[in-house]
């Protein structure tokens, strides 16, 4: 069992899932938060056609990330839950209401408009918890004996605000890199007039967010010391990254944006990790001390190694089988 | 007052899961019929068969969405509410979880798109494979979930060492004792439900004189299934109540109202259990014949709840009566259907009004039954959490106060109040339209993985003088 390291294969794995969670899940979140910005009836169409295949099959990943931590990583799924209690829910809340409103708003004409909200409030909501929990996860928790044991709002402080705003703009702005490359014309237009202020806005909670951490967090500020000959790639790339979405910009390049958008979160993923490592539950407990049993790992990693080929198989196959763009009007009430 | 954590986390629980329940319970029947209403149309090219499958599909989609929104909220409700528990449980519960996910709702998802929306860019047998797939994936669904269930109940291939569930056996744990009984009574309780819907439905629709043809070939197929069904059920609850009796008496005892031990114990009808003076009122009952079913002897010995502490009683009058309700809904069933079948052998099916009333008012009680056996099985359960390892008081999140409790309790009654109005008022909408709307449409052009979207009817009657 000693030779291989299972918690670190998992922590790949969980990693891996979460990241593509986020990706996924951020750009449908990002358009819903956009929505009421859309100008005219006919933008919001396409903009929830442009999503509508994808979202649901996105929000397994999250599913996923909630039993997979369970399985590899009890003492976050333990802490973090209690911990973020009324975030938790209000997460909840806003998933299930932006879900049935993906689903009656097609069919509602009378009750649309309250459809329409509950999609944006509900995803806008959904969003900012998520951002609130990484800032959570920044500030540690106060933990004894394996569980959570401080107040049901040490969570909201005026840093996780700042984070949960910046998962916002970010998301936004994945969901308007996606609008740009999904649809044509006047919702693009649109689409392309926002863009450069949702970049602005990611870049200063960016900077807010990368000055404010180290202060509040001197285990944070240590590990940047330490490690400052390699963490000067963070920052520099991300500007290099936003120059280049910044062209993008002035020359309508349809598909950079998304694609740059994703490679900002992924630098950001990637500096949150190596600035937290090797904390699963900070301050005081590791991935390893968060690990659930060996054997319990192993179990699950060995049908994981099976099952999940298949599972990508037939994914493609069906992306594959709807291949090709949706029209405009698919899916409008009749 | 003080508000309980405790008492409010359980109450949240049993109303969040009691939602969710009442979803897949009605898909994972509903999918199979689906399935052999394809595999029908595939061999005999009968359009009665696609128009029937084309409808169900259609309710499917939006019972499925419910199931799905509803399920997101369980996942985290271990954590949220029962940190401890799931702390502990972690080794046993998650790996579980996990392949639930990878081997149902990947695939159900995936498949549900191809169902919905492929029929006319696949291959016929391509598609009749998706309903397959979908149908395959609902019950792998309920394998997971019930094997992960029911160790709570029959706990085996776990220790405990220092708080923590470590596995001992794989094998024992996720095939624990009360697994396979319990995983039947669900199988079965799923057919019936879905049975009893579209039996209902196609009365309905005979009464009103629509879709004959249809209506009339769907009630023939399935009264003669819950025929089959009704009375099994009947058979595989008695195996799994014996099963209870070995492992867990002194659920049995809360079912049957036994305070004392006996020897030849009453089958109680009626009675008014009182935990506090640990007796029954206004008892009515046949006399030995609880002994009987329990041990097949006149004059078995049955343990009463006296045998136990007090603090180690299960709440008595609720496991007493969902049980006598759910049994009650058994045999109305079992009556229901044999009625149906001996009309279909006289030909005469069809013809009686009054039947078709009958068939059409026992729409809600499969998923009465269905609530009231969780419920018997739950309820019987406390106080423990994991049977006879761990108790309720040691599961519950530490953190977690009255008024957090008490917020997230009323936030999801009105979140799901909202939720389950609109769907409930969108179902019968559909069902209203009937098979007639839709019929097969060639050119149909859908979305991928989007259950609700498959559905046109829409959500309220257009306003006066709008045009669509
Ligand atoms: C995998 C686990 C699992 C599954 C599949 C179910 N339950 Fe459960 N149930 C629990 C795990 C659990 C629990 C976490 O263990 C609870 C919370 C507190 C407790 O004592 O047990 C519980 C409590 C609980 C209670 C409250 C009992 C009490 O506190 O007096 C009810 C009424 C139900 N459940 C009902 C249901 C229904 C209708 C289900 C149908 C799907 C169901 N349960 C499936
Ligand atoms: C506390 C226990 C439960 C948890 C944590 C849970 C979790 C979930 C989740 C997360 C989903 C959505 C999956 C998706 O995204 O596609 C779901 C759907 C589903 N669940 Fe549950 N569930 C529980 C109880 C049950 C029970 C008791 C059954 C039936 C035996 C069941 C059967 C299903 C099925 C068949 C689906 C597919 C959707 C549907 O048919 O409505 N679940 N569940
Ligand atoms: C006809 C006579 C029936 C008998 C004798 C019977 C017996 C039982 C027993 C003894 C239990 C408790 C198991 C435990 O100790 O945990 C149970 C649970 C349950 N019953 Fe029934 N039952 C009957 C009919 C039905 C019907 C008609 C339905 C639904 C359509 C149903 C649905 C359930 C469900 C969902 C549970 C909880 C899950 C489980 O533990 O399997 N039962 N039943």
């Amino acid at each position: 069992m000693e030779l291989i390291d299972l918690t670190l294969i998992w922590l790949v794995i969980i990693g891996f899932g979460v990241f593509m969670y986020v990706l996924m899940d951020g750009f449908d979140l990002g358009v819903g938060i956009l929505f009421p910005f859309a100008p005219g009836e006919r933008a919001r169409n396409a903009m929830m056609n442009s999503v509508a295949p994808v979202w649901d099959g996105n929000e397994t990943w999250l599913v996923l990330g909630g039993a997979g931590l369970l399985a590899a990583f009890p003492l976050v799924y333990a802490v973090f839950l209690p911990a973020l209690y009324i975030g938790v829910f209000l997460l909840l809340a806003g998933l299930i209401f932006r879900g049935v409103a993906f689903e009656f708003r097609f069919k509602a004409r009378t009750s649309r408009y309250l459809w329409d909200r509950a999609f944006n409030i509900g995803s806008t909501v959904a969003a900012f918890a998520q951002g609130a929990v990484v800032g959570a996860y920044i500030q540690g928790f106060r933990v004894e004996n394996f569980q959570y044991v401080g107040g049901p709002f040490d969570w909201l402080t005026p840093f996780t605000v700042m984070t949960g705003l910046g998962v916002v703009a970010g998301y936004a702005l994945l969901g308007a890199a996606w609008v740009i490359m999904k649809t044509e014309g006047e919702v693009q237009d649109w689409a392309w007039r926002t863009l450069p202020w949702l970049l602005g806005a990611v870049m200063v909670v960016f900077v807010v967010v990368s000055v404010w951490t180290p202060l509040a967090q001197p285990r944070v500020l240590e590990r940047w010391l330490d490690n400052a000959h390699i963490l000067w790639v963070f920052p520099t790339t991300t500007v290099l990254v936003a120059g280049y979405v910044w062209r993008a910009i002035r020359r309508r390049d349809e598909g950079t944006p998304f694609v740059a958008s994703m490679i900002l979160f992924a630098l950001f993923y990637l500096g949150l990790l190596i600035s937290m490592w090797p904390y699963a539950v900070p301050p005081d407990h590791t991935f390893w001390d968060a690990a659930s049993a060996p054997e319990s790992q192993l179990f699950l990693l060995i049908g994981f190694l099976f099952v999940i080929p298949i599972v990508l198989g037939y994914t493609a196959w069906t992306y594959w089988v709807f291949r090709g763009k949706v029209s405009e009007e698919a899916g409008y009430g009749h | 007052m003080e508000l309980d954590p405790v008492f409010l986390s359980r109450i949240q629980f049993a109303f969040v899961v009691s939602f969710h329940a009442i979803f897949p319970v009605f898909t994972i029947g509903l999918a199979s019929y689906i399935a052999y209403l394809e595999a029908r149309f595939y061999r005999t090219r009968n359009p009665v068969y696609e128009e029937l499958s084309h409808f169900w599909i259609r309710v499917f989609a939006v019972v499925f969405g419910m199931g799905v929104v509803s399920g997101i909220v369980m996942s985290f409700q271990f954590g949220t509410n029962w940190s401890v528990f799931s702390f502990a449980a972690a080794n046993f519960l998650g790996p579980i979880l996990s392949y639930e996910v990878v081997t149902a709702f990947f695939l159900e998802a995936v498949f549900l798109g191809v169902l919905l929306f492929g029929r006319n860019k696949v291959p016929a047998g391509t598609h009749l494979f998706a309903a397959i797939m979908v149908a395959l994936g609902t019950f792998i669904s309920s394998f997971w979930i019930i094997s992960a269930n029911s160790w709570m109940h029959t706990p085996a291939g776990v220790e405990l060492q220092d708080g923590i569930f470590r596995i001992t056996s794989w094998g024992e744990a996720i095939f624990n004792p009360s697994f396979w009984p319990r995983f039947f009574h669900m199988a079965l309780a799923s057919f019936l439900t879905a049975g009893f819907v579209v039996v209902g439905v196609s009365a309905w629709y005979l009464r009103q004189g629509r879709v004959r043809e249809s209506a009339s070939r769907a009630l023939a197929m399935t009264i003669v299934l819950l025929a089959v069904i009704a009375p099994a059920q009947l058979v595989v609850g008695d195996l799994h109540g014996l099963n209870t009796f070995e492992h867990q008496p002194e659920k049995v005892a809360a079912m049957e109202g036994l305070w004392e031990t006996t020897e030849g114990a009453p089958l109680l009808l009626f009675a008014l259990p009182s935990q506090s003076q640990e007796r029954n009122f206004l008892e009515v009952g046949i006399p030995k014949l609880a002994s009987l079913v329990l041990t097949h002897q006149l004059d078995g010995e049955v343990r009463g709840l006296k045998d136990w502490a007090p603090e180690d009683r299960p709440p008595v009058a609720l496991v007493f009566w969902s049980f006598r309700i759910m049994v009650a809904i058994g045999l109305l069933m079992i009556g229901v259907a044999l009625t149906g079948l001996v009309l279909r052998l006289r030909g005469r099916l069809t013809e009686s009004p009054r039947f078709l009333r009958v068939c059409t008012w026992m729409i809600p009680m499969p998923f009465i039954a269905v609530l009231a056996g969780w419920f018997t099985t739950e309820v019987g359960r406390q106080p423990w959490v994991v049977h006879g390892m761990m108790r309720v008081e040691e599961a519950i999140t530490p953190s977690l106060t009255g008024p957090m409790a008490l917020f997230s309790l009323v936030g999801f009654i009105v979140v799901y109040s909202v939720v389950f109005i609109a769907g409930a008022y969108y179902l019968v909408r559909v069902i209203r339209s009937g098979p007639e709307a839709y019929r097969p449409q060639r050119e149909e052009e859908g979305r991928a993985k989007r259950p609700l979207s498959a559905v046109d009817t829409p959500l309220e009657d257009a306003p006066a003088g709008a045009t669509s």
